[in-house]
């Protein structure tokens, strides 16, 4: 093998390293939120956000079974979704860093949501154009779902936010308390830079302007501030979490823990 | 599910003072296995008795998603967690379709959520017992929704439109949770022997409750007569319970795991299978707010009802300006129409 032949062949396993990253990162960002919103089941203010919250939760967890499938195709180690969702730790997970935070009250479950989907709402629509194809089949899916989870986190920011005065004030004090964590959100790394330079992903940056245009519109219906700028930017997405995933992973992977190898 | 005969409970007045012309018809309607739909006239008592058959049924769906609720964050596999998510959020839907059939009958889903929230209305004794392990999630699925199934068929003929309406969708649902509840137990018994012992601790727990669900023996149960006249039943609490029993038993043998009953067996000259005693003092026990986690269930409920307040108050403070605001907008338009 000549050396431009090596060079080659290094930049293409690099290449499906950092598509394989790219694709667990979103796989584990919404199965960590989907997770999160699995606590709200039988709890929430009313019957119907009890299923309105369930239906999302159901639909990223979807999506994590896709895009995990993907990402243990991708590594080529022979690990499933299960393997990547149960057997790996807090480390090792790339998700959002706002994903795995708590669910709050009704007005951070809501505000974490909203962020989120308006997120999502970017990145799988520009991903639906991917040259990965079976990436833009799951994206373009995955979008039917965000524009409805969007409606519904939309919908009911503006409840909470145009409603009572004390609706008002914890929408508000939700928002403050996570807006810090949406830097993370366009900040590229070197997985984003490669996959965009291939086709596989958008340009991150370019993604914050259409971003900012919907939250704000989404918070003047709301009648809710936008936050000042966050100072410090979480990186969850490059394995750096905050205290709260450790315990989620706790929870969600006892039973593979305990009892490891089984069929269930 | 969940429906439970209760009818120990409950003051069920005698339609003894509707006699007359207009009860005879109805009674003949009845009989003729015509529905009775909300506008139709009918005797209070058999309105009544709806209200509490219905609403009580309804209660067992909402408080039934928390002990299931409660492995959603531990399922498995992911193929699991989606499938109890959908299982227990059915649940829910059920709720509301059965919410909705007893408002045809003139009560408020408000009011009957104070009634469960008061501690003032019953629902299914199933679900004041706990889930401890994985298995449970298999047993409720298997036992539980196999007991409701057995229960609900029948209330597919119920005389009251709305209900058996309500009815034929919910027994859809349930049937299918009864194989995927099947089919966890299937698979912990063909599992380590850790599972094993899992899905035998789970049938250990699950069993006499499971067949308590169909209340107390026809003995006992005052009003059963007049539900079958009415036909709210179609069937008496002990021959739903045989039929649970006679189906129930075999499947046990194929996941290879004991009844928890030594004096079980095959009757031949019933063709039957025949059981131990009943703890009734259990059951009432567990009716009366003693089981294991009455307290727990009631206070879920209650805690997400009153952290729920502000959210709903905003809602609606939400929706009255909405209004205010679109009339103030129709109200403009019109003035300049007119001008």
């Amino acid at each position: 093998m000549s050396s431009a032949e090596r060079h080659a062949a290094e930049s293409e396993r690099e290449l499906q390293a950092a598509r394989c990253r790219y694709v667990l990162r979103l796989g584990d960002t919404a199965l960590v939120l989907g997770q999160r919103l699995g606590e709200w089941v039988g709890h929430a203010p009313a019957l119907e956000e009890d299923l309105g919250l369930a239906n999302l939760a159901l639909d990223l967890v979807g999506q994590a079974r896709l895009l995990l499938t993907y990402a243990g195709e991708l590594e080529g180690r022979g690990r499933d979704e299960d393997d990547l969702a149960f057997l790996r730790d807090a480390p090792e997970f790339m998700n959002l860093a706002l994903a795995e935070q708590p669910n709050g009250d009704f007005a951070v479950t809501i505000v974490r949501q909203w962020l989120i989907d308006t997120w999502q709402l970017q990145v799988y629509r520009a991903l639906a154009a991917s040259t990965d194809t079976r990436l833009a089949a799951i994206a373009a899916k995955a979008l039917k779902e965000t524009l409805y989870h969007h409606r519904f986190s939309s919908g009911w920011l503006a409840r909470l936010g145009d409603g009572t005065a004390e609706s008002h004030e914890r929408a508000q004090r939700a928002l403050e308390e996570l807006w810090r964590f949406t830097a993370e959100f366009f900040a590229p790394d070197e997985v984003d830079e490669r996959v965009h330079a291939a086709g596989i992903a958008p340009e991150l940056p370019g993604l914050a302007a259409p971003w900012s245009a919907q939250v704000d519109a989404d918070l003047a219906a709301a009648t809710l501030r936008r936050p000042a700028v966050a100072s410090y930017s979480w990186h969850g997405k490059r394995g750096v979490h905050t205290e709260h995933l450790g315990h989620l992973l706790a929870a969600m992977q006892h039973l593979q823990r305990t009892y490891p190898g089984l069929r269930w | 599910m969940y429906t439970q005969a209760l009818d120990t409970h409950g003051k069920e007045p005698l339609p003894a003072g509707e006699g007359g012309a207009v009860a005879q018809r109805f009674q003949a309607r009845v009989d003729a296995d015509e529905k009775i739909e909300p506008k139709d006239w009918m005797p209070d008592a058999y309105r009544q008795t709806l209200i509490r058959q219905i609403s009580q049924h309804a209660h067992s769906e909402i408080v039934g998603m928390l002990p299931e609720g409660n492995w959603i964050t531990r399922a498995p596999t992911l193929r699991r967690k989606a499938v109890l998510i959908a299982k227990v959020q059915d649940e829910g839907g059920h709720g509301m379709y059965l919410y909705s059939a007893a408002e045809t009958l003139g009560v408020a889903r408000a009011e009957l959520f104070e009634q469960l929230l008061s501690g003032a209305a019953k629902y299914s004794s199933i679900f004041n017992y706990p889930t401890l392990t994985w298995a449970d999630i298999g047993a409720i699925g298997w036992l539980v929704d196999g007991a409701a199934i057995m229960n609900q068929i029948p209330i597919c003929r119920c005389s009251y439109g709305p209900y058996a309406r309500a009815m034929v969708r919910i027994c859809k649902e349930e049937s299918f949770h009864q194989r995927q509840g099947f089919e966890i137990m299937l698979t912990l018994a063909r599992g380590s022997a850790a599972q094993r012992a899992m899905a035998q601790d789970a049938l250990n727990r699950w069993w006499w409750p499971s067949i308590m669900m169909f209340g107390p023996s026809d003995a006992d149960s005052k009003h059963t007569a007049q539900s079958m006249r009415w036909k709210i039943k179609r069937f008496s609490n002990d021959e739903l319970r045989q039929k649970f029993i006679d189906i129930t038993v075999p499947q046990a043998f194929f996941l290879g795991l004991a009844i928890p009953d030594r004096e079980l067996h095959w009757n031949e000259s019933t063709q039957h299978y025949d059981i131990g005693a009943i703890d009734w003092a259990e059951f009432h026990a567990v009716l009366k707010g003693n089981g294991p986690c009455n307290r727990e269930r009631l206070e879920a409920r209650r805690g997400a009802y009153e952290s729920g307040r502000w959210v709903r108050e905003a809602a609606a403070a939400h929706a009255a300006k909405e209004r205010a605001r679109t009339a103030s907008t129709g109200g403009s338009t019109a003035q300049t129409g007119r001008t």
